[in-house]
């Protein structure tokens, strides 16, 4: 199996829409071939499309926000006493998360294609916020699939969908979090595939999803690279780039623009979540050696038993919360292009209190597992080290968890 | 051998009456209960498609889903339903059984190993909801290597191009998803609009048998019956489940459903 130079990583499957032979592909029912198919072309050919792209990046520019601030964190790195720690705060983008870029390419796309309606999954409610005001700016009504588990533990977001105008579907079905969300947003598309545009909120789902939502957070790293650049002169000789990993949509954007670097120069890093520590269950297939199985029409590394039921998961950040990984990050992984760990549930914590005790900065739990593991190895980096943490998104959502966890004081006001 | 399953139609063909189809889940209200519902209906169905259930089916609807999540809830493993399947064919020896379920279920049982123990269990065919055609080419070759029909799903949102290039590589039995739904949904298209599609895929490959299902319930499965074979699923599911939440026999209960939706195909 092998990364080509390049060739962007989206476009580096096969005919069939498989990375490295086996990861990704189309597991759907014959009803969505045809959907899914239209959407391969439209997107195809808009991605080449000049006057498509100058659209993208005005939304980019003008309404979410770029580019999102790029900052060094001094006193943590002084605290820590290793690498110098930046934060790339993605969470600065309009609605607070990654997941706006996504959302915003689906509703220009769904609008392209004569689309009304657009559904979509959500578990931390970022992806679910975000394309409910996307929906709304492009004039598409919006149906959000979210888990019941999830509704309760994320209501800042819930509540700002709704107040987007957009129907929010409780799923109650299996542990009633992300992955449930995802199968019934799924199957909602199948009776609907007519008049509806599904967006997938993570790099995750039939092929052309994944790619699509890769393209989209891609702007991330473009921004990243210029201010690298800007910072240091040049790409620095030992940079570190650390992402939490769900599905893997905010990690592959963050990464993407870096890929063609030697690893050696440029290291990936993605943290998964490792769960509660003294639970055996996990949202972390990469980091645990899960087996490949087909889950939401791709095939990747996901936790199931041994006859192909997908396992439920634990972790304290819904937007982790999630049984399989993006094909991509299979593939980064067994080409070694990027390396893969978690964090528990206490570990993301610890790691959210530091930063807030220490900078102006707010992440919310799922990047917390990042920061988490970046501090512990910064720790044993050499000065002229540069780790950069992605701070996708904004801790605002978590507040009735932290209030739970670590008490009211740790709660920043809005 | 003829395969059972033509064998079905054959014989539905000459008493001039669609083929009947039912499917329910392998393992629901329980093991024995599911196989016990399937000795007692077979005696009024002409193929049996025995579910096999997934815990994150992407194309079920809620009642299947219900009695899916039963079934796993029970303990229900690949190996218990071939098990069931065997013990079925003992007392039912030509009686078709089709095995319905997901991809990733045969995937990590291996597909050889799959196709294997079906054959010896005495599985008919297979529909694999999430792996249309191209990509089932090689596993539809390897089932009918050991003469297990591979069905094709066929739907309205098929292309004709593309209806002709699978039809040209089925076996003898397609399987036409009567509208855009999940399983069990309301029938939102005219069973005269289903027809007309329905024959449109007939005329490309008149000698394959073609079943209609997704929606079929007793109120519905009358005006379909110029089709060679209609499925009932959804409505079926809602009955076991309507028999265990009011602690009535499910057997019995289906048994009743199953025997005046043949009433009505005749
Ligand atoms: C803030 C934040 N970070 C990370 C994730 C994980 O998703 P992904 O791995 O696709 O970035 C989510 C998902 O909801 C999220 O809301």
């Amino acid at each position: 199996m092998k990364l080509k130079k390049r060739i962007p990583v989206i476009d580096q499957g096969n005919k069939l829409g498989f990375w490295g032979g086996k990861f990704g592909g189309n597991f759907v029912p014959e009803t969505l071939k045809k959907p899914i198919e239209d959407l391969e072309i439209l997107f195809n050919n808009l991605k080449e499309d000049k006057k498509f792209i100058a659209e993208r990046d005005k939304y980019f520019k003008n309404w979410i926000g770029t580019p999102t601030r790029f900052i060094k964190l001094e006193n943590l790195t002084k605290h820590v006493g290793g690498a110098q720690i930046y934060s790339k705060v993605v969470s600065d983008a309009n609605g607070g998360a990654h997941k706006i870029y996504n959302a915003t390419v689906h509703c220009l796309l769904a609008k392209r294609s004569g689309k009304k309606v657009i559904c979509g999954d959500t578990g931390a409610g970022y992806a679910g916020k975000m394309l409910s005001m996307a929906a709304k700016k492009f004039g598409l009504k919006c149906k959000i699939f979210m888990g019941a588990k999830d509704i309760a533990r994320q209501q800042p977001n819930v509540k700002a969908m709704k107040k987007n105008g957009a129907e929010v579907v409780p799923v109650y079905s299996g542990s009633q979090t992300l992955v449930d969300a995802v199968s019934e947003c799924m199957r909602f598309w199948v009776a609907n595939c007519d008049t509806t545009a599904m967006c997938v909120g993570s790099t995750v789902g039939p092929a052309v999803f994944v790619r699509i939502c890769g393209w989209s957070t891609s702007q991330i790293s473009r921004e990243l690279k210029v201010q690298l650049i800007e910072e240091f002169g040049s790409i620095p000789k030992k940079l570190k780039l650390y992402n939490c990993v769900g599905g893997g949509s905010s990690s592959f954007g963050f990464w993407n623009e870096f890929m063609d670097y030697d690893k050696k120069q440029c290291e990936f890093i993605g943290v998964e979540a490792g769960g509660p520590a003294k639970s055996k269950k996990h949202a972390a297939p990469l980091t645990y050696g899960s087996k490949i199985g087909i889950l939401h029409g791709a095939a990747q590394y996901v936790n199931q038993n041994s006859d192909g039921q997908i396992e439920e998961t634990e972790s304290i950040s819904a937007g982790l919360d999630y049984p399989g990984i993006s094909p991509l990050h299979c593939f980064l992984k067994d080409t070694k292009r990027a390396r893969y760990t978690s964090a528990s549930d206490e570990d993301a914590l610890k790691a959210y209190k530091l930063v807030t005790k220490f900078e102006k900065l707010r992440p919310s739990l799922e990047p917390s597992h990042a920061f988490f593991v970046a501090i512990v190895e910064s720790k044993k980096f050499s000065k002229d080290t540069i780790v950069v943490v992605n701070s996708c998104g904004d801790a605002y959502k978590d507040k009735k968890i932290l209030e739970q966890r670590l008490g009211i004081k740790y709660v920043k006001s809005n | 051998m003829l395969n059972p399953i033509s064998a079905a139609f054959k014989i539905a063909k000459k008493e001039k009456r669609p083929a009947l189809l039912t499917y329910t889940v392998a393992g629901d209200g329980s093991k024995k209960q599911s196989l016990n519902i399937l000795k007692s209906i077979s005696e009024n169905v002409d193929i049996l498609e025995v579910g096999v259930p997934h815990n994150t089916p992407v194309a079920d609807g809620s009642q299947i889903q219900t009695s899916a999540y039963r079934a796993i809830k029970n303990g229900i493993k690949i190996n218990d339903i071939f098990n069931i399947i065997k013990k079925f064919k003992k007392s039912r020896k030509n009686k078709p059984v089709i095995l319905m379920g997901y991809y990733n279920m045969i995937f990590q049982y291996g597909e050889n190993n799959y196709i294997n123990k079906c054959k010896a269990s005495g599985v008919n065919g297979l529909i694999v909801v999430d792996l249309p055609w191209p990509e089932n080419k090689n596993f539809a070759k390897k089932c009918k290597s050991k003469s297990i029909y591979f069905i094709q799903l066929l739907s309205p949102t098929t292309t004709d191009t593309r209806l002709k290039k699978i039809i040209k590589d089925s076996h003898q039995m397609n399987y036409f998803i009567s509208m855009l739904s999940t399983t069990g949904g309301k029938l939102k298209v005219t069973p005269k609009e289903i027809l007309k599609n329905y024959n449109k895929i007939k005329k490309i490959d008149p000698k394959k048998q073609t079943v209609i299902g997704f929606g079929i319930t007793e109120k519905t499965i009358g005006k379909l019956k110029s089709a060679d074979g209609l499925v009932v699923g959804s409505a079926i599911c809602k009955e076991i489940t309507r028999s265990l939440n009011n602690r009535q026999n499910p057997v019995t209960n289906v048994s009743r459903l199953v025997k005046n939706l043949k009433k009505k195909t005749t």
